[in-house]
């Protein structure tokens, strides 16, 4: 139990997809406009990382890995499909996010209207494929630990751009000089809010 | 007074007017003499939208709320040094000591910030931000003493111009500009700011440092569970005690606390839930009790380090915190939370109150809009309830 708390307490803050690995930024710049269109991308990362992480769990160690092959017979221990990692992770990635995204145009088409592009485009978000891959890595000891850091590494993203919106719902009636509007004083946010991140930094838990 | 205040006016005034020679700096003439006497009109625009008073003097209420922990901090740091010698000398010789080393530090902020403030008025052509005389203050009081005055200068620049130009000035900043120059220079020059820095020990000719001196601070004797040489509480309350230059003191901080409650500058109710919030993640780290840190009794944390000073004058500054009256109850109750649990959980840093107040001060918005959210909801909840018949 204590394991799983700290994984998940160490994805959210420690490890935060966006304050530390600068992950996923694309749809975390393009889609923080507001408080509201970004509760609704957050939820949609936390489900793609909570489904995506613990399946490519699975394939990684039954199907991909060095010797992960040897339940269907001790011929295939030297089997190592290692190479097809990435091609597999994303198949298993993007079909979920169609799945997502039948969901929410099902039961909310005003969601999926304000989403637009990015929605779809949380197949190519580098903080799901880098939430498998960190897994891959960090050679989780089972299924449900694995569950519980896709899941933490979305909520640190829903945290990072829910923050951003509301900071930028405010700063609509800031006098921020024209050349830094938009997209400019959101990465100098980001990078101060990172700064704000960094007491997390060192925690070991 | 009068005869000066005309000749201001009458000579001086007109080069800046429109068609003056010197119209160019209208800006700064405009902050110089707003500074000597309040002319008829106020600051129509900014952070304090909701006050007729002008800004110039509610920030002032703050400078003065600060004098007692300046004075305080200025004759520790030379208690300090004088005991680290092991010389007994008066009263005088210590304040004395202390004032020649921290007036630099004050002059130096205040210089080097408020020319970065003319020069962007000028460029930009908005008002002087007069907040600068708060976080001008601020920034040598949170800083070692030992801090060389090169890097006071650039922590200065980098926190007004990245921390506040860019977003527009005084009123429109996320972070707390003081604590976003302590933040830079704490994870740019590590060494400055940790381990051996909070007492001035440079001696002279023939002095030296007396056996047994640690320097240490209490925070970081209870974060390396060497809790033999901690000092007593009431050295801890009053202030006598190695840290930085204005945040030693609790009893001095308390007397700018009354200050800025009995002017309406500061709020009461983010001071008191900081405080309740870190009894309270101090309590239930007693509960686990672990280490010795974790032990220590939850009203320590109210008197050792930044903690006090954290929570009366910079967790309370008007623009980052939460804008909203509930906002304001969970926003002061999580900095405590945070400050403690970084404190005592996180080994990488021994003071927690700095990166606390800046990781709220991010979420500050967020928590304001969803206070104004349910504020919303309750409100049509009631108009259904009791339908408006017209």
């Amino acid at each position: 139990m204590e394991e799983y708390v700290s994984i998940f307490v160490r994805s959210i803050f420690v490890d935060n997809m966006v304050f530390a690995y600068f992950l996923g930024m694309c749809s975390y710049l393009a889609v923080s406009r507001t408080v509201k269109t970004s509760v609704g991308l957050g939820f949609a990362v936390i489900f793609v990382l909570g489904i995506t992480v613990p399946i490519n769990y699975l394939l990684q160690n039954f199907v991909l890995g060095k010797g992960a092959l040897t339940w269907l017979g001790p011929q295939f221990a030297s089997v190592d499909l290692s190479f097809l990692t990435f091609i597999m992770f994303i198949a298993i990635i993007a079909a979920m996010v169609q799945l997502v995204e039948m969901i929410i145009e099902k039961f909310s088409p005003t969601l999926y209207s304000s989403l637009g592009i990015f929605l779809p485009l949380i197949a190519v978000n580098c903080a799901i494929l880098g939430g498998s891959l960190f897994m891959q890595e960090r050679n989780y000891a089972n299924l449900g630990e694995a569950t519980v850091f896709g899941l933490g590494s979305g909520v640190g993203w829903f945290l990072a751009i829910v923050g951003i919106a509301a900071i930028r719902e405010k700063i609509q009636y800031s006098n921020v000089p024209a050349p830094l509007r938009g997209l400019g004083i959101t990465f100098i946010i980001t990078g101060l809010m990172g700064i704000a991140f960094m007491s997390f930094m060192g925690i070991e838990l | 007074m009068k005869a000066l205040i005309e000749f201001v006016e009458k000579k001086i005034q007109p080069n800046f007017e429109k068609g003056g020679k010197l119209h160019k700096f209208h800006r700064s003439f405009e902050a110089f003499q707003t500074f000597l006497y309040v002319k008829g009109d106020v600051t129509r625009k900014g952070s304090h939208i909701r006050d007729a008073i002008d800004m110039k003097r509610t920030m002032f209420h703050v400078v003065i709320a600060l004098v007692p922990a300046l004075l305080f901090g200025m004759w520790n740091v030379g208690l300090q040094h004088y005991r680290a010698i092991g010389l007994e000398v008066t009263f005088f010789d210590q304040f004395l000591f202390g004032l020649i080393k921290v007036l630099p530090l004050v002059v130096v902020s205040y210089v080097v910030g408020l020319a970065i403030e003319f020069i962007f008025a000028e460029i930009r052509n908005h008002e002087v931000n007069e907040g600068f005389l708060v976080s001008g203050m601020l920034i040598p009081l949170i800083i070692p003493v030992t801090t060389p005055l090169w890097m006071v200068a650039l922590a200065t620049i980098f926190a007004v111009i990245i921390g506040k130009e860019v977003f527009g000035g005084t009123g429109m900043n996320i972070l707390n500009p003081a604590l976003l120059a302590r933040a830079f220079l704490f994870f740019a020059y590590p060494a400055y700011l940790s381990g051996e820095v909070w007492i001035e020990t440079s001696l002279r000719e023939g002095q030296q440092l007396v056996d047994g001196f640690s320097g240490a601070t209490p925070l970081a004797m209870l974060a390396a569970n060497e809790t033999e040489q901690l000092p007593s509480i009431i050295e801890m309350f009053l202030g006598t005690i190695p840290g930085s230059v204005g945040e030693t003191s609790t009893l001095a901080i308390l007397i700018g606390a009354v200050i800025l409650v009995a002017t309406g500058v500061g709020s009461f109710r983010i001071m008191a839930s900081v405080v309740l919030g870190g009894l309270f993640m101090g309590g239930i780290l007693n509960i686990f009790a672990v280490n010795e840190f974790m032990a220590t009794p939850a009203y320590y944390h109210l008197v050792i380090g930044g903690f006090a000073f954290g929570a009366v004058f910079m967790a309370t500054d008007p623009v980052t915190a939460s804008q909203t009256p509930t906002g304001k109850y969970i926003y002061g109750a999580l900095i405590g939370v945070v400050a403690v649990l970084i404190r005592v959980v996180n080994p990488a840093y021994p003071e927690g109150m700095m990166l606390a107040i800046l990781l709220m001060n991010v979420f500050a918005p967020l928590i304001d809009h969803y206070v104004v959210e349910a504020n919303i909801k309750r409100r049509l909840k009631r108009l259904k309830k009791a339908p408006v018949k017209v």
